[in-house]
């Protein structure tokens, strides 16, 4: 009489999406931007990638080994994080700086707090500024068609003057991922798209920086200036790939909206009145920190809460 | 044409094409019929036959033990062969009155009926409880409590639920084809109960032509409309069907009758018409039996106690070995271990999946994703309410609102880290009310 068909809780179907699936489609989606700079930038580019990505899974791998853990690389957040942090060092970063911070990624900021998930701060933005403190120097000289010079950025901030469509195509001086403005929002579309990332926080993030920049920025909303500050430095890179990090962004909508304005203060903050000339990611790693509160404060109203009764 | 809905949601695919063109077919039972005592919400029904007593159809063999609770009727003639503990469809061993088909099927004679126009309203829910009316959508809540609200006169609307938002099942499309007089027949019924209110039939856009054939028979209706509803699971839930066909919202801590609603489904208002019209207790529904597990899916009119087999029988034998067998949908319906059981008053469907998608996928880590929030009908953050249930948390699970879950499974449905959002919620919220009770509150 017992036939033993399986049973658990319903419901007995499943959507298709998977967590390998999403990082996939986001690894997908930083092809454009990756792609550009390993032209612009070339071999040395390709080298600082496949070195953070290789370090990054084999990080895992070896961890979780040792500490008897499911080995989880299959997931591809790995190559993910490693290839973020990729994009947001220079093409002349040493091989040995990429295996520092790949490690720390990993190590540090995902594993020891508890792995996928568990994390409070993007760990490949997290080892970026772990690599940009520890050696400021070799992270902010950037090597532009065989030339050493200042980003963008930096020359703005001097106060001169820039060439605006070279910014917007990425014909600079930067890190390999971030100095395409271009080939980041075809990715990001991409992404939008395929309903892996909502437009809430980067649109907040970028209106609440524009707000900013325009209010204390001392040009006023001077459009070229504007976009000289939009398409430089890693805000794009940062606002749709970094800050749209589910992990590390609060899960409440309204939450996600104070955490985009937080991004847009933060940046600007740092960018005009800090001492260097980038401020995306320490905006970001600093808003990382906020996420419990904000979370805390949100907590949406649930459906038919104080309904009226008749 | 305008669509109403509520916010959030998913849209699995519905599967509904395997059986939707088919025609309800009468199957007879084969071998003995098991009535638990207990197919419905509130007290078990208590049995007032005895083991070797002959019974004939229609006769009454368990009667309401208390104010939430209904009667049973038999729907074969033949002899009480045993009241003993056997599995329902839900996997638990309940108490059930056993009846040896005699295969006469005589049976007794019904009271004969009044005109609607000279019953009155006691009446009518007197005759409604007598045959042991449950919702039949698969809540099984006693249909007589729920049309006795405290102000009969402040209900506004009365709710057709027609959405039949679970994939695979057409049983309510079926009868919305076939017998659709018999459910604006059961709408007049209730309508009389309360003479403030209008009928609102809400049909989900995927039933294009229950909605043309409803909207031609209360054309000349003033006290009925019917509304196309956006197909979105789980636009059937009574929460969100009030919502979308009224635009008034209610939560937990509130009845459907605090915002002036009352809502039954299709299967329920053709009962009441059967009860009240011609005198004829509940002892039969429509079941959907469905899935690729099942070589001929199609819908059948089924005596209440018909074993489980016997259906599957009826459509044409099992396909292979199925791995998972689902009394009911596959959003809300019960894995059953064994097809060793009866069809119960709530019995929508039997659905046999040769492959098991849950038993696939191993749970992992959340990433914090927020697909959860995004299809959360009760506007709820499943995954972090989740967390709080895995680790018994009781004040920040109901902190975060996790008594406001409405278990519809679109979270778990989403999730692509599949983990048991539902399940650990549901668990968590039979552990909230267990424990307010023993604080006594």
């Amino acid at each position: 009489m017992s036939e033993n068909y399986n049973i658990s809780s319903s419901p007995h179907i499943r959507s298709k999406t998977t967590t390998s699936s999403i990082m996939l489609h986001v690894i997908i989606a930083l092809l454009p931007a990756t792609i550009f700079g390993v032209y612009t930038f070339g071999m040395p580019a390709l080298l600082v990638i496949a070195i953070t990505t290789g370090t990054a899974v084999l990080t895992e791998y070896i961890y979780q080994k040792l500490m008897h853990k499911r080995v989880t690389i299959g997931d591809f957040s790995a190559v993910l994080t490693g290839l973020l942090l990729a994009l947001n060092l220079p093409a002349t970063a040493p091989w040995w700086m990429c295996v520092l911070g790949s490690v720390f990624a990993i190590l540090i900021v995902k594993q020891l707090f508890g792995g996928l998930g568990q994390n409070f701060m993007n760990p490949a933005m997290a080892a970026r500024c772990f690599l940009l403190i520890s050696f400021t120097g070799r992270m902010t000289t950037f090597v532009y068609d065989g030339v050493s010079g200042a980003t963008p950025l930096a020359v703005l901030k001097a106060g001169e003057n820039v060439n605006l469509l070279d910014m917007v195509i990425g014909n600079t001086a930067g890190t390999i991922g971030e100095t395409s403005m271009v080939a980041i929002l075809i990715g990001a579309m991409f992404l939008v798209i395929m309903g892996i990332i909502s437009i809430r926080i980067p649109v907040t993030y970028l209106c609440t920086f524009v707000l900013f920049l325009g209010l204390f920025g001392e040009h006023g909303f001077d459009a070229s200036y504007i976009v000289a500050h939009l398409a430089g430095g890693g805000l794009m890179l940062g606002a749709w790939f970094m800050a749209t990090d589910y992990v590390t962004a609060p899960i409440t909508k309204s939450g996600q909206v104070i955490y985009g304005i937080c991004l847009g203060i933060f940046t600007g903050l740092f960018r005009l009145f800090g001492g260097s000339a980038e401020g995306v990611s320490y905006a970001i790693i600093f808003s990382n920190l906020l996420v419990p509160l904000i979370e805390k404060v949100t907590i949406p109203k649930p459906f038919g809460k104080g309904g009226e009764r008749r | 044409m305008r669509l109403f809905t509520f916010k959030g949601g998913i849209h699995p695919s519905d599967g509904k094409k395997l059986s939707k063109d088919k025609a309800v077919q009468a199957i007879l039972p084969s071998g003995d019929l098991v009535y638990p005592l207990s197919q419905h919400i509130g007290a078990p029904a208590k049995a007032i036959v005895e083991v070797g007593d002959r019974v004939l159809r229609g006769q009454k063999i368990a009667e309401a033990s208390g104010f939430v609770s209904a009667p049973i009727y038999a729907s074969v003639s033949g002899n009480v062969k045993a009241i003993e503990p056997h599995f329902n469809p839900t996997g638990t061993k309940v108490a059930c009155i056993v009846i040896e088909n005699d295969g006469e099927y005589q049976e007794v004679e019904y009271k004969p009926v009044k005109p609607l126009d000279e019953l009155s309203k006691e009446e009518v829910l007197q005759l409604i409880g007598d045959a042991g009316i449950v919702g039949l959508g698969g809540a099984g809540f006693p249909t007589k409590v729920k049309l006795s609200p405290k102000e009969p006169d402040a209900i506004e609307y009365i709710i057709a639920n027609c959405a039949e938002c679970e994939p695979y099942i057409t049983a309510d499309y079926r009868r919305m084809m076939e017998n659709p007089e018999e459910l604006v027949g059961g709408m007049r019924v209730i309508l009389k109960l309360f003479d403030n209110a209008i009928g609102i039939f809400g049909v989900e856009d995927n039933k294009l032509d229950c909605i043309e054939k409803l909207k031609e028979l209360v054309k000349d209706e003033p006290r009925m409309q019917v509304k196309a509803l956006k197909a979105r699971y789980p636009q059937g839930s009574e929460r969100q069907m009030i919502y979308a066909t009224t635009k008034r919202a209610i939560d937990s801590s509130m009845l459907p009758a605090d915002a002036g609603c009352v809502v039954d489904n299709v299967e329920t208002m053709i009962a009441v018409y059967h009860a009240v019209v011609e005198g004829k207790p509940l002892m039969e529904r429509i079941v959907t039996v469905s899935g690729d597990g099942v070589k001929k899916p199609g819908n059948f009119k089924v005596l209440l106690g018909t074993n489980q087999r016997t259906l599957i029988e009826a459509a044409g034998g099992l396909n292979g070995e199925p791995e998972k067998i689902i009394s009911g949908g596959p959003m809300m319906g019960f894995a059953m271990f064994t097809l060793d059981t009866p069809i119960t008053k709530t019995s929508s469907s039997i659905l046999c999946l040769t492959k098991d998608v849950v038993a696939e996928y191993e749970p992992s880590a959340c990433i914090n994703c927020g697909r959860c929030v995004t299809v959360c009908p009760s506007r709820i953050i499943p995954s972090r309410l989740a967390d709080y249930a895995e680790r018994f948390d009781e004040e920040l699970f109901v902190r975060w609102n996790g008594m406001e879950c409405i278990e519809c499974g679109c979270c778990s449905y989403k999730c692509p880290a599949k983990r048991q959002l539902k399940q650990s919620i549901g668990s968590m919220k039979k552990i909230v009310i267990a424990n307010r009770k023993n604080r006594g509150n």
